[in-house]
């Protein structure tokens, strides 16, 4: 059992372990605590066990093992209809045959409450979604953007203290996903209401949420604030599936001071941030942002090692230069630099040396 | 239908037209022999042909005898009255059960779905005569043979795989997240099954139903079987009428038993197309 419950652990994951089978697992040991109030993402390629999560909060699926707690209340026994937890659904699951109105009044009214109370509700909902004058209308005459907000209404017109949401915007246009990403993280703060996301979406992920969680293989491959995961991921899946990153392998060749120089399988020496590497002669995947990259030697710390990099094309995209350049023997090696002024054009053809601050360079596992 | 395109060959054009020679023929050997009832039934005279004055549109050939005989014969009467007692009584059997079966054969993880569903659907391919006959030793056994349930069950079982069909053939558009939205809106899974899933499947019910209401109306070897004189129904006095005492008032009932069947599978029609606006499948 766990803790007392506090602000920091409305919702507790306890070494869940999930198998359809009975053979593979899906979830590996998840060990997860999310805070009142708090807006929490999973994020994760397809089969990574986020979605599986979900479920088994919203009580659609059972944990095969380990404990899920509501509020320090251990919730693996209580029907779903039973968990008082709102969800918007990836399809957003609107009753077809109903009304807008009557799909927000649905869970007010198997609450048996008062016909006043609930039309005042359902209006209240619909205004907070700026939907207030579709309440006659039925799903089929909305347009996707419309369901959307109709499903966001009818998970929170009950005044859940936890609200699911399975890729709500998955099926909308690009403006239209950013406007309501906006709108929804903007919601969940104002009404102070837990909200667990699943996405697979990194962009989405990045924006929206306080922390996120890194789904990969059925475990968490790191949780963290936004800023954090970008910034300093812990391994080398998370530096990979969030933006954009350049990858070089190679072998430690010497670690001091939490920094180490990593010797290239091309034979070149980097210097590189030890994060996820123990001992010299480990495997290691260095990771570098293309938009920490630089050319000006000027600004690298004396003695810094570089490398001869053969510019092979520049793309140009309004605000940034992207520069797919040839170093250490891999051609994808991609670079960013900001259109302004002071930066120099790259041109095909040319050959450069470039370098980086130990700091931006994470050694990580191979 | 489109028109010929201007590029169709030779063979093309033949079969174009044979086509359509062939569609008219098929209709007509379907249609023809109920639509010549109906005009037959209003015979002034106690034949089955058409009479001279009949063909020559007199008033003085039609009549509405046959259907009067129809409506003051005790025979005729305690037919259609036995009918009635038993079709909407059967149909109600088949349209519970065959709801649940279908219901329940459509989740994924019901063990032998597939042969538990081909045994349920079997009253509609065996042979009829051989449902009837093993009803009859069976009924006799457990006393239900000549009885007024015995026909009933019967006839709930000959209606069982029409439910059946229809209603699965719902559920195969019927999206399993809207019973989890409902779940997790706080509706338990008999409300929830009221108010989300029922009324969307309705359609299929009420089409199911009304397949298996004219099965029983309709039905003669089974109710020759496993009924007794207290359960002559109208189609079994049809029977019996033909074999012994040939009266068109045969005609009567069968216009008036066409006329019912055609206005069910109108109904059917009709909310069969309200479904699919309600879903929003075709514009409204």
């Amino acid at each position: 059992m766990g803790a007392s419950p506090t602000a920091d652990n409305f919702v507790v994951f306890e070494k869940v372990q999930k198998s359809y089978d009975g053979e593979t697992l899906v979830v590996k040991d998840l060990n997860l605590s999310i805070g009142k109030g708090e807006f929490l993402t999973m994020l994760g390629p397809s089969g990574s066990g986020k979605t599986t999560c979900l479920m088994m909060l919203a009580g659609f699926e059972t944990a095969t093992h380990g404990e899920i707690l509501l509020d320090g209340k251990p919730i693996n026994n209580i029907p779903p209809h039973k968990r008082g937890i709102g969800m918007v659904f990836q399809n957003y699951a609107l009753f077809p045959h109903m009304t807008v109105a009557e799909n927000l009044a649905f869970p007010l009214e198997v609450r048996k409450i008062g016909k006043a109370e609930r039309e005042e509700k359902v209006r209240r909902a619909l205004d907070m979604v700026q939907m207030g004058e579709f309440g006659g209308r039925r799903p089929a005459q909305l347009s996707g953007g419309q369901q959307q907000r109709i499903a966001l209404a009818r998970a929170l017109v009950f005044e859940p203290e936890l609200v699911l949401m399975d890729e709500p915007l998955g099926a909308l246009d690009k403006q239209l996903r950013e406007h309501m990403q906006f709108e929804i993280t903007n919601l969940a703060h104002e009404l102070g209401i837990t909200t667990v996301y699943v996405t697979h979406d990194q962009t989405e992920a990045l924006t929206m949420s306080d922390r996120v969680a890194v789904f990969d293989d059925g475990r968490i491959q790191q949780l963290a604030a936004p800023d954090v995961l970008y910034e300093e991921p812990e391994n080398s899946f998370v530096a990979q599936f969030i933006g954009e990153n350049n990858t070089l392998l190679g072998k430690v060749e010497s670690i001091r001071d939490g920094n180490c120089t990593v010797s290239l399988d091309s034979g070149e020496t980097i210097d590189a941030k030890a994060v996820n590497v123990s001992a010299v002669g480990d495997r290691t995947l260095v990771s570098i942002r293309p938009e920490r990259v630089e050319f000006n030697k000027s600004r690298l710390m004396e003695g810094a090692h570089t490398l001869k990099a053969e510019v092979l094309e520049c793309i140009y995209m309004g605000d940034v230069f992207r520069t797919r350049l040839r170093v250490a023997g891999k051609e994808d090696f991609v670079v960013k630099t900001r259109n302004a002024p002071d930066q120099a054009r790259l041109e095909a053809g040319k050959v450069i040396e470039l370098g980086w601050l130990p700091d931006d360079c994470r050694a990580l596992d191979a | 239908m489109p028109g010929l395109p201007p590029y169709a060959s030779f063979t093309q054009k033949i079969w174009y037209y044979a086509f359509r020679v062939i569609c008219g023929i098929v209709f007509f050997f379907l249609i023809a022999p109920i639509i010549v009832i109906v005009p037959l039934s209003f015979n002034a005279e106690d034949f089955f042909t058409f009479t001279p004055e009949m063909l020559a549109l007199e008033p003085d050939g039609y009549s509405l005898k046959h259907y009067n005989d129809f409506f003051t014969n005790p025979d005729w009467q305690q037919a259609m009255w036995n009918s009635i007692r038993i079709a909407p009584m059967a149909t109600l059997l088949s349209v519970s059960f065959g709801t649940l079966a279908a219901i329940g054969l459509s989740q994924p993880h019901v063990p032998f779905r597939r042969a538990l569903m081909a045994i349920l659907i079997s009253p509609m391919i065996v042979p009829l005569i051989i449902s009837a006959a093993g009803m009859y030793f069976f009924y006799s056994r457990v006393g239900l043979q000549g009885s007024y349930w015995g026909v009933v069950l019967a006839h709930a079982a000959l209606g069982i795989p029409f439910v059946i069909i229809t209603v699965t053939a719902t559920l195969v558009g019927f999206d399993r997240s809207l019973t989890r939205a409902a779940a997790n809106l706080g509706a338990n899974p008999v409300t929830t099954f009221a108010k989300v899933q029922m009324p969307l499947i309705l359609p299929g019910v009420i089409s199911g139903g009304l397949f298996a209401f004219i099965t029983s109306f309709d039905e003669v070897v089974v109710v020759l079987f496993v009924g007794s004189a207290g359960q002559k129904t109208l189609p079994w006095q049809m029977f019996t009428g033909l074999r012994e005492q040939i009266s068109p008032t045969i005609l009567a009932v069968a216009t008036i038993l066409v006329t019912i069947s055609a206005i069910l599978l109108a109904t059917i029609e009709i909310l069969r197309r309200r479904s699919e606006r309600l879903r929003g499948m075709s514009p409204g």
